[in-house]
């Protein structure tokens, strides 16, 4: 089984941050659009070398989806940066109208996204925003799930021509992907090879599927993990293949189950090759506050509940 | 150079743009006349006299023209009837109005590639934001032309109207002209007893914009305003024509009422509302 080091742990959140910056000094069209929230989304830098490119909104999201994709119409690439609950469930008719609808090429940078937001509490964490972004015709919504793949996610969101829906967060967690590896739209990759179980992890889930992967082997059983850092378009060859495969899986999100990547998969896997499926996420719950971690394992997001839903799953094979 | 249209020639391309809106919606039996038939006059001098625009070299992006966000974008009848008479595309499509598969949907799409349209809309209090968009990517790209928009009075209920207002004064946005069809009337009745909404050019002034009030159905008054207002450019403010008008205009019986804000006419009396405004040289299409 491969191992993978955490090289340091890092928030997803600056790794846009670093991303912005670079997607800003290769293309002069990018711009960031932020609502009172340019140090939480790590602006900063960018702000500083292009104070033109930067668009301070105050804290009027509504505006902010508009006015971008305005800009957006005359050639821009604006990045509109908020927390992840004010940047879908806020603004969804907006999103819709203006971004998916309007056929502009807009970026919704979501930072603090799911649970892991933490001591804000509930009416900050979001665990339903895949949900509202996936149900948008057209849209590409995207999860990374290090501080190096989001660098990678935001590139890729910059030279990709329509709305992207990119989804990153707020605590420090292990940064363990290769920093030169190009990220694909669309492309699930495969972390580790597995015969007996495949889990499929995003975001912040990653790291935990692998940490579950090792505490099974030492049980005997072989997990194949792979990162859906595209939850939609949704990489469907890849996962059909490790399905029938391994004949067992698990999907493990930092969201809620409605319309979440568990639904996504459950609705490939019932049309092309019915497989036994667990899911681990926060069900239909809000969240609370708490710290990111003693959160992931209340809510069952964690290693150890991956690991048992593995168990399960290899079970009804 | 294209000459300017007289008062008079202006008058005739409204007439006909109030028949072709009865019309669209009469054959859809659907739509928005009342609104339309208020802004007729201010949008027919716009397009015919005031804007850079060109239907031979549009693109959506905009780029070299001005460009115009219907926010009220329930208000397609006027919107594509005068986009026809512009050229952007022949009047006789006028009649595919909220067909199945048309261009010419219930509110303005960019999903058909119809041209003259920048923008979906009509999801109200939106257009303004997306306004300020275009004002601020011609900024960045020091080009030099103008941005419309067009909102409804009820439609400054929404909230977004304000936060867009916000944004282009802090923005400097003197490259955005707003115009209001301040008719004073809303689907559930006037906007004074649905949301006594007050004195518009109290708060836009408030608000730090140029406020230019003008009577919509006069001619004079409409040039007057759209000089005014683009004198603003430099000035480092976005500027709003509230124009003073009235729901239905043109035809007696529809006319000061919200009755007919989404309502259509009835056979006959779309043959007495085209009896009154008369034919024109233009022709039906």
């Amino acid at each position: 089984m491969k191992k993978y080091t955490d090289t340091g742990k890092k928030d997803t959140r600056s790794g846009f941050g670093a991303g912005l910056l670079i997607a800003g000094r290769a293309d002069e069209r990018v711009l960031a659009f932020t609502a009172d929230l340019k140090g939480s989304l790590k602006m900063d830098a960018f702000a500083a070398e292009f104070p033109e490119r930067f668009i301070q909104c105050g804290i009027a999201e509504a505006n902010m989806v508009g006015a971008a994709a305005g800009a957006a119409i005359t050639g821009k690439i604006p990045f509109i940066g908020s927390f992840a609950e004010f940047v879908t469930g806020r603004v969804y008719d907006q999103i819709r109208q203006e971004v998916s609808y309007g056929q502009t090429n807009v970026k919704i940078a979501s930072s603090h996204a799911g649970i892991t937001l933490g001591e804000d509490g509930a009416t900050h964490q979001t665990m339903e925003d895949v949900a509202l972004m996936r149900a948008l015709p057209g849209m590409v919504v995207l999860n990374p799930c290090d501080y190096n793949q989001t660098v990678q996610a935001t590139l890729a969101a910059a030279r990709y021509e329509g709305p992207v829906y990119l989804r990153f967060g707020r605590p420090s967690v292990p940064n363990f992907t290769n920093p030169d590896e190009p990220f694909v739209i669309g492309k699930a990759i495969l972390m580790n090879e597995g015969t007996d179980v495949t889990l499929l992890a995003t975001g912040h889930t990653v790291w935990e599927a692998l940490l579950a992967a090792e505490t099974l082997e030492a049980e005997g059983i072989s997990a194949e993990v792979i990162d859906l850092a595209t939850i939609k378009p949704l990489d469907e060859t890849a996962i059909l293949a490790s399905a029938r495969k391994t004949g067992a899986v698990v999907v493990a999100e930092e969201h809620n189950m409605a319309g979440g990547l568990g639904e996504a998969v459950a609705g490939v896997l019932a049309l092309n090759a019915p497989t036994p499926m667990e899911f681990v996420n926060g069900a239909d719950r809000f969240g609370q506050s708490g710290t990111p971690s003693a959160l992931m394992a209340a809510y069952g997001i964690d290693a150890p509940h991956i690991a048992e839903a593995a168990r399960k799953a290899v079970a009804r094979k | 150079m294209i000459m300017a249209k007289t008062n008079e020639e202006l008058k005739v391309i409204a007439t006909q743009v109030r028949r072709d809106i009865l019309r669209m919606v009469c054959m859809a039996k659907s739509g928005h006349p009342g609104g339309s038939m208020s802004s007729t006059d201010f949008l027919t001098a716009l397009y015919f006299n005031e804007m850079n625009q060109d239907p031979a070299t549009w693109t959506r992006s905009g780029k070299g023209q001005d460009m115009f966000i219907l926010s009220a974008g329930h208000m397609t009848p006027v919107y594509y009837s005068i986009l026809s008479r512009c050229g952007y595309f022949p009047p006789s499509e006028l009649a595919s109005f909220r067909q199945m598969g048309t261009r010419l949907q219930g509110h303005p799409s960019v999903r058909k590639n119809l041209p003259g349209v920048f923008q979906a809309s009509g999801s109200l209090g939106q257009g303004l934001s997306a306004a300020c968009g275009l004002a601020l990517g011609k900024k960045l790209d020091k080009e030099d032309n103008l941005v419309w928009c067009l909102c409804g009075d009820g439609e400054s209920e929404e909230g977004q109207i304000w936060e867009a207002g916000m944004f282009a004064v802090h923005h400097k946005l003197d490259n955005l002209i707003a115009m209001t069809d301040w008719n004073g009337q809303q689907i559930d009745g006037p906007v004074s007893s649905v949301a006594g909404e007050g004195d518009l050019a109290a708060k836009w002034d408030a608000w730090g914009w140029r406020v230019i009030v003008a009577e919509g159905h006069d001619f004079d008054s409409i040039a007057k305003a759209f000089e005014l207002a683009k004198a603003g450019k430099g000035s480092g403010q976005p500027t709003m024509i509230l124009f003073k008008t009235e729901m239905g205009h043109g035809v007696d019986f529809m006319a000061g009422t919200h009755k007919w804000h989404g309502s259509v006419p009835k056979p006959e009396q779309l043959e007495e509302a085209l009896k009154q405004l008369g034919e024109t040289p233009l022709g039906d299409f």
